[in-house]
């Protein structure tokens, strides 16, 4: 039993700090060591692997083409989360485009948003200081929220807002003086645009700063007076107790369990008081560097007991189906239809629904997007020419040459997950298992009907309420 | 609003990609048409299906401009909103949300389903008929059937063995049943799988009630007009239709996939309506199509580029047939950026649907008061 609970908490831990594990890998890390495995996830070495983006534009050079369509860059993504070793740099990512949610619906320029996307990979686990500048020096971002348009004598507020409101604070942690303030902060962050080589392409956009566009006279925010940039006012921000929290809330909310929705933070009080304090410490004391802060929740009592305690994004269900069934390894022909499929449930990677990023949790179902979560999976898990639903197949048939109703449920429930059900759940599955008697498996012919019902089993459980928990 | 007694319909056709409104409603006898502008598509002024003796069709649109002789096509003209970013993925959001100025998270036709079933009691007051829900469908909490294929709409349709799938199916609907009562997230996860799969019985049930003597055509249009009509003369309490068809981005090329769209989806909309009148069921139906923008006054040789103003129609008996505000100024100097100024807002399009025909209040969904064609009849 020991064995079951060490799997379970590290396909917890594999689910949250990546997109799942196959039973192999599972054990694999489990026989290597808890702690050891979270060291490696918060600081992988150069000999882990990312997806191979060479590979991919050799065989499937669309998927480096851009411009209007967000769709390329979703696929080549994708790519990258069914392919990388490196799981907790590429879940960070996710995370980031989260919080930062910038949209191809008006960056129009997708190859912008694929650039901030690596840019996440490459920094997401960095320094937050360091990352706060780059995003105002990321030039799909400056599109997005019109830093092009924050003039020295015209200020734009769009970017100074979202600064405050979405990336660092949250509401109620400024004034709308400090909005103005931090806009004008801002003026002359802008992109320089090269004209494209070819009619119709994007122009290539690369970061400037015009100080004939910038606002240097004296500015006061949050109680600071001086000549600030932008930099300054990043800083002043860290300043306050209120971005420590904030930003420790929103990995709360994506690694551990979910929290209301973000407007919603100035009302409601978080769901666990005591961790946010517990990581803000943690975030200001390393100097806002997130490795540590990470680490301190993959480590963490609070959670180690938050299993199944978030809905999965369509992100999640997807590449974790992907994952465990051994589908789309490499840079696989039907990728570009696969990377619409978290759109199909209500994720379009590249184009969240605005600047706020997606509402998560319970939000992410509605009678469309179960159809889709479920019929996506169920048809992954039960199909039989999948390597990883074959392994499942195998391990279920191991020892002996038959199975019980009953085992076969246990087994099933304990390979695709391991997975909590409730009594109710387990009859259900029970009961469909006793309707079609007892299995064995002793030749060619009776395997190959055990293959048949164990996917079917599966399908039974990626249907389950439990299921849509991760 | 008008006499009918059962609840009125709409049927939005979305034309993605952005549809040449200069080559579809052709100002025939207007000379800047015939200047070298447009050389390499204009239509020969004997090939123009004319309406009226000022505007035409496009010589693909026959079934149309039968439709508007008999009085039950609405063309409105010169529809947009100030400064068009022309941009089909922007563009297209603003159509989908209302707001051309901010990024707006909430669809208008999702909150029409909203305003239609504040409590959501029927599951497929609003569908989809497609892969992905477009945005204007999206609304936190408002549910929508999605339908790619109605032949193979529901769940596990992949199980191709009907009795093994029964009885998965029924084991799906006691585990949702026993979720209720466990706690707030899971509840609700437990109530949208029961209404997944209600919905998909109810659509499944219509479906198998269906039979018609119209021939449909094969292609995509044609099987999503077939599906809306399958479903709505099912009578099943949907409110709301939303499906599209494309790509109607004609940079290159554009009189050979002009042609055949266009041929596609006035057949289509034709044999929709045929469909419709043989069950009895369009006297409540209004079909409603846009495009994100219309296309470049010049050509570029062989297509258009983005432009700005389009054409709205509307279609059904209870339409006011014709005409309805300006068509746009088509002399060089009137023209915004290359393109035709938009004159109307598309807000106000959609109030004259949401106030004259379904008879909601458009000021929360189009978040304000916009001007109104009178396109539905009195």
């Amino acid at each position: 039993m020991e064995r079951h609970e060490d799997i379970a908490l590290m396909a917890h831990l594999m689910r949250r700090a990546g997109f799942g594990a196959d039973r192999d890998e599972l054990e694999r890390l489990v026989d290597q060591g808890y702690e050891e495995t979270v060291e490696q996830l918060v600081n992988p070495t150069d000999d882990i692997p990312p997806a191979d983006d060479l590979l991919l534009y050799r065989y499937i050079p669309a998927t480096e083409t851009g411009g209007p369509n967000p769709m390329p860059g979703a696929a080549n993504w994708l790519y990258n989360m069914v392919n990388t070793h490196r799981h907790l740099e590429e879940k960070t990512t996710l995370f980031w485009h989260q919080v930062f949610a910038t949209g191809n619906s008006k960056v129009d320029n997708d190859n912008h948003l694929t650039a901030q996307v690596q840019m996440f990979r490459k920094h997401g686990m960095g320094n937050y200081r360091d990352l706060l500048i780059r995003v105002a020096q990321n030039p799909a971002m400056i599109f997005w929220l019109d830093n092009n348009e924050n003039h020295k004598r015209a200020p734009n507020e769009n970017w100074g807002r979202e600064l405050l409101e979405l990336f660092s604070l949250g509401v109620g942690n400024y004034t709308e003086e400090d909005v103005f303030e931090c806009a004008r902060a801002f003026t002359g962050w802008t992109i320089n645009a090269k004209i494209p080589r070819q009619p119709y392409h994007r122009f290539s956009w690369s970061y400037t700063f015009r100080p004939e566009e910038h606002d240097f006279g004296q500015k006061t925010f949050l109680g600071h007076t001086g000549n600030f940039d932008g930099e300054d006012i990043i800083d002043i921000i860290l300043q306050q107790p209120a971005c420590a929290r904030f930003v420790t809330r929103h990995l709360y909310n994506f690694f551990v369990a979910d929290e209301a929705q973000v407007p919603a933070w100035d009302i409601e009080p978080p769901r666990d008081p005591d961790a946010i304090d517990y990581l803000s410490k943690i975030f200001v004391d390393s100097g806002f560097e997130l490795k540590p802060v990470l680490k301190a929740i993959f480590l963490s009592d609070f959670f180690k007991e938050a299993m199944y305690q978030k809905v999965k994004s369509p992100a999640e269900v997807v590449v974790g189906t992907l994952r465990l069934t051994g589908d789309m390894k490499g840079p696989d022909k039907r990728l570009m239809e696969m990377g619409q499929q978290t759109n199909y449930m209500g994720q379009s990677l590249h184009d969240p629904p605005s600047v706020e990023g997606w509402q998560t949790g319970r939000d992410w179902i509605n009678s469309g997007s179960v159809v889709k979560r479920i019929n996506f999976v169920a048809d992954h898990v039960s199909n039989p020419d999948l390597p990883g639903v074959q392994s499942i197949v195998r391990r279920v048939a191991k020892n002996g040459a038959q199975i019980t109703p009953d085992a076969l449920v246990d087994r099933c429930v304990e390979l695709i997950g391991p997975l909590e059900i409730s009594d109710d759940t387990r009859g259900e599955l029970l009961a469909h298992a006793e309707d079609e008697g007892p299995i064995s498996y002793a030749t060619d012919v009776e395997y190959a009907e055990l293959s048949r019902r164990v996917g079917d089993m599966l399908a039974l459980i990626a249907a389950t309420v439990e299921y849509q928990f991760g | 609003m008008t006499s009918i007694e059962t609840p009125p319909v709409v049927v939005v056709l979305q034309l993605t990609g952005g549809n040449d409104y200069f080559n579809s409603v052709i100002p025939y006898t207007d000379s800047n048409y015939y200047d070298n502008r447009r050389s390499a598509l204009q239509i020969a002024q004997d090939d123009v299906l004319r309406l009226d003796d000022k505007l035409g069709l496009h010589p693909t649109m026959g079934p149309l401009q039968e439709i508007y002789q008999q009085g039950d096509m609405a063309i409105i003209h010169g529809v947009g909103y100030q400064n068009s970013p022309r941009s089909h993925f922007r563009s297209m959001d603003i159509w989908h949300t209302c707001e051309p100025d901010i990024v707006g998270t909430e669809g208008w036709v999702g909150r029409i389903i909203r305003d239609l079933d504040p409590r959501g009691e029927n599951p497929v007051t609003g569908v989809n008929i497609g892969q992905a829900l477009p945005r204007a469908l999206v609304v936190p909490g408002v549910s929508v059937a999605s339908v790619a294929d109605l032949s193979t709409y529901g769940l596990l349709t992949n199980i191709e063995e009907e009795a093994r799938r029964t009885k998965i199916l029924e084991r799906f609907s006691n585990m949702y049943g026993q979720a209720i009562g466990t706690g707030a997230v899971k509840e609700y996860l437990g109530r949208t799988g029961l209404d997944a799969m209600k919905g998909a019985d109810i659509l499944k049930e219509g479906l198998s009630r269906y039979s018609s003597s119209i021939e449909y055509a094969s292609d995509a249009i044609a099987k999503s007009l077939r599906d809306v009509a399958m479903i709505h003369t099912a009578d099943v309490g949907t409110r709301v239709f939303y499906t599209q068809h494309g790509s109607f981005d004609t940079h290159a090329s554009q009189p050979a996939v002009f042609d055949k769209l266009w041929t596609e989806v006035s057949n289509a909309i034709s044999d929709f309506w045929a469909d419709l009148r043989e069950h009895d069921a369009d006297d409540n139906v209004l079909m409603f199509l846009f495009s994100e923008f219309g296309r470049r006054v010049r050509d570029n040789g062989s297509g258009t580029d983005h432009g700005a103003a389009g054409a709205c129609f509307a279609i059904g008996p209870s339409v006011a047939g014709g005409m309805h505000s300006e068509y746009p100024q088509t002399r060089s100097e009137a023209l915004e950026q290359g393109d035709l100024a938009p004159n109307l807002d598309f807000r106000g399009v959609y109030s004259t649907i949401l106030e004259d025909w379904l008879g909601l209040d458009a000021v929360p969904i189009v978040n304000g008061h916009f001007e109104k064609p009178g396109f539905v009849a009195a």
